[in-house]
């Protein structure tokens, strides 16, 4: 592969990795993501390559070991291209039959199609599946046609383009005032707008040699979405990268991860070395004189890392806990200098941005949430998975729509938004719209993940849940925040062990109250959010628990053993 | 213990200081813990105090300073596993193992750690042994897995 030195010989090898490639050659492609892995897509891909050499067919069939779709309740899953005809949950037995009844044959084998869980529908191709049909997927719908370690079907489906564009057209101001029209906002949840940020550290005075970084710690115990998608498609967030560096004027990029994810952290260190050979990183970058080196910083673990200053003290090697803000980043950031640090999610709509133009961008979504928003949808669900959605959908359409609603006759109790800091709402708040602001108000934050509750859960066992992981992380330095923790866990442990006392919720408020008030950083200030949001929205739950003894989830141990004590 | 290649890993972050944070995660990686001797060669090498690096290799979850065992189990005990009842197989996995989370058995066969979503909610509970996955657990099926490991 020989580095490219100028936007016109990228062009060139795009141009001629896209016409190598025949849309109408049989192709089978075979998520790889790591949920299909963990249900057997190993095997699966290694019996279709074995019947397919067995069958005489390795000139005519591809393979590919593609990126997660989404669709994890389902793995593995196989689309057989160019008829995009997609089998859930396929085994290795299934091969042989799929390879010539499909493949050689044309047909459909109606046992390895997708059937909606509610409607008992069918769906042979892959753009009628109710799952996928009700999404819009402009940042993953390629996934099953890109191997993430290729950066050739990166460029084979448009990627680099962006890029492209960025080097022969435009100049860093162009860049960010696009990005800036496009109202891009923190995918983190902090809806901090990416523009503002990234034309702050251009300007800063504070030092020539500039950084960026990004966000991948999703540190929240119940969210996979942003490691999902750097696993799926590196070359995204990658090409993103570089597009921002270049805009921001930074000479070096870091995507901080943890290692607990190891098939993420190796496609993202594989994309990295490919945009090296390729000259898309390192020096003179295709001919503008730009330089840019990448890494990929793992982080030592933990929740609150992923918090800026943390994150920044960590990379620098030393204990990642949260300091004072005095300065801001864009300023004063990593080893001191203007740094941008934005989350995952950010980074990957940029290269869209630029490709599509910020009005078309803006086009999507409410008056100040633009684009789409991509979440994994967990718990008690039926289409646990990734999915992405455009902004101003609503919660319920996402849950029941998309995620096919409650598994079981089972009735749906609560739906967390926003992780450990954000809350849980009940089924009449479910037709809030999936908007920065609106969530915001409602005591929620748009994190990652979208985890589904049903009437077999307690909602004062899951706040201790929380509050519990909370306690752990926190790092102890404020009084507030280690105190304060360890008094509501005394208080709630109570409450489901039947010693409740009515003053008890009173006393849950107040201690909140101080803490949002006084906590010295965003983690305690927020570890009360779902405390707070269930207090307002399930109250009966705590009262049921306190007055009654009696635990409606059914889930508190104590409680349901005093009940048969007296029931008997 | 066999340490020479603590010396190669510390040079091949040219003893900088801040790299302080690699160097004890790649002597993790290749030891399986931190051993006193490993944090004492560090400081020495890094010049950085060794109540400093005692600090980091405490304050960073993916260090250990007891050796970890054979093999690894991790619970998974995210939102989306604890709602499917992750808090009963791990129950049951320390019953199994006499272990609790953050533990090595005096045989050095298991190391447990309860950990946060490893995104397989579509399989939860979950629970992974050296990397491999076993989906839907529940109490009773916890044992079976173990038994495969020696
Ligand atoms: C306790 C805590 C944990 C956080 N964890 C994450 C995280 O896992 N991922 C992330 O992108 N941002 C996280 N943030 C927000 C970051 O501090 C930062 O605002 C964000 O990465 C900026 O990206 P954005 O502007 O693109 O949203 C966390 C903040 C706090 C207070
Ligand atoms: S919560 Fe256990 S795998 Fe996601």
């Amino acid at each position: 592969m020989a580095q490219i030195k100028s936007p016109e010989e990228l062009e060139k090898i795009r141009q001629e990795v896209s016409t190598q490639r025949d849309p109408n050659r049989p192709c089978i492609s075979i998520c790889a993501g790591s949920s299909c892995l963990a249900s057997g897509a190993g095997e699966v891909i290694a019996a279709f390559k074995a019947e397919i050499e067995k069958q005489g067919l390795k000139a005519d069939v591809d393979t590919k070991a593609a990126g997660c779709p989404g669709l994890c309740e389902k793995a593995p899953i196989v689309v057989i291209y160019p008829q995009k005809i997609c089998y859930v949950q396929v085994t290795p037995e299934d091969v042989p039959e799929i390879i010539s009844q499909t493949v050689v044959g044309k047909k459909v084998i109606e046992r390895l199609i997708y059937t909606d869980p509610n409607t008992g529908e069918k769906a042979a191709h892959e753009d009628e599946i109710p799952f996928f049909q009700k999404q819009m997927r402009l940042l993953i719908g390629d996934n099953m046609k890109i191997d993430p370690k290729s950066i050739e079907d990166y460029m084979a489906a448009g990627g680099y383009s962006a890029l492209n564009k960025v080097m022969r057209d435009m100049s860093a101001e162009q860049v960010i005032e696009e990005v800036s029209k496009a109202d891009l906002r923190g995918r983190s949840g902090s809806g901090f707008p990416a523009g503002f940020k990234w034309e702050s550290c251009r300007k800063s005075k504070g030092d020539n040699t500039k950084y960026v970084i990004c966000n991948c710690h999703e540190g929240d115990p119940g969210a996979f979405a942003d490691r999902r998608l750097l696993e799926a498609n590196p070359h995204l967030i990658v090409e993103g990268m570089i597009i921002g560096s270049y805009a921001i004027g930074a000479c070096e990029a870091y995507i901080f991860v943890g290692d607990e994810f190891p098939q993420t952290v190796e496609n993202a260190r594989l994309a990295i070395e490919q945009a090296e050979k390729y000259g898309l990183l390192g020096k003179d970058i295709l001919g503008s004189g730009f330089d840019l080196t990448m890494e990929v910083c793992i982080d030592g673990g933990g929740y609150v890392l992923g918090e800026s200053t943390a994150l920044m003290a960590s990379m620098e090697g030393r204990i990642g806990e949260p300091r004072m803000k005095y300065d801001h980043g864009t300023d004063r950031g990593l080893w001191a200098k203007p740094t941008v640090l934005n989350n995952l999610q950010t980074w990957a709509n940029v290269p869209l941005i630029i490709n599509q133009g910020a009005d078309s961008f803006a086009a999507i979504g409410t008056e100040k949430s633009k684009g789409t928003r991509i979440f994994s949808l967990s718990g008690k669900i039926k289409n646990t998975g990734m999915v992405e959605v455009p902004m101003g959908m609503t919660l319920r359409e996402v849950i029941f729509d998309i995620g096919g609603g409650i598994p079981g006759d089972k009735k749906f109790k609560a739906l967390q938004v926003g992780g450990p800091m954000g809350g849980f709402i009940p089924e009449n708040l479910l037709d809030l719209h999936v908007d920065f602001e609106e969530l915001n108000a409602a005591g929620l934050a748009m994190g990652p993940g979208l985890v589904v509750a049903d009437e077999d859960t307690c909602i004062v066992d899951m706040v201790i849940y929380h509050l519990n992981f909370l306690a752990n992380e926190s790092c102890g330095k404020c009084t507030p925040c280690r105190e304060g923790l360890k008094q509501m866990l005394r208080i709630l442990n109570n409450i489901t062990e039947g010693k409740g006392k009515e003053s008890d919720i009173e006393l849950l408020e107040l201690i909140s109250e101080v803490q949002q008030d006084a906590a010295l950083c965003a983690l305690g200030q927020g570890a009360s959010g779902p405390l707070l949001s269930t207090l307002k929205h399930f109250r009966d739950e705590y009262e049921a628990h306190i007055k009654e003894k009696r635990c409606p989830g059914g889930v508190c141990k104590a409680l349901i053993e005093t009940l048969s004590e007296t029931s008997a | 213990m066999d340490d020479s290649k603590i010396d190669l890993i510390i040079d091949k972050h040219h003893a900088e200081e801040s790299a302080l944070i690699k160097v004890l995660l790649d002597i993790q990686d290749e030891y399986g813990w931190l051993s006193p001797k490993a944090l004492k060669r560090v400081s020495e090498k890094l010049e950085v105090p060794l109540a400093r690096v005692q600090q980091t290799a405490t304050f960073y979850k993916a260090f250990s300073l007891a050796p970890k065992g054979r093999h690894t189990i991790h619970v998974c005990n995210g939102t989306s596993c604890h709602l499917r009842g992750a808090q009963r197989v791990l129950d049951k996995v320390q019953e199994l193992t006499g272990i609790k989370p953050g533990e090595t058995d005096p045989d050095l066969k298991f190391r447990l750690e309860a950990v946060n979503c490893l995104g397989q909610c579509a399989l939860g509970p979950v629970m992974e042994v050296d990397g491999k996955i076993y989906g839907k657990m529940s109490p009773k099926k916890a044992a079976e897995p173990l038994k495969k490991y020696e």
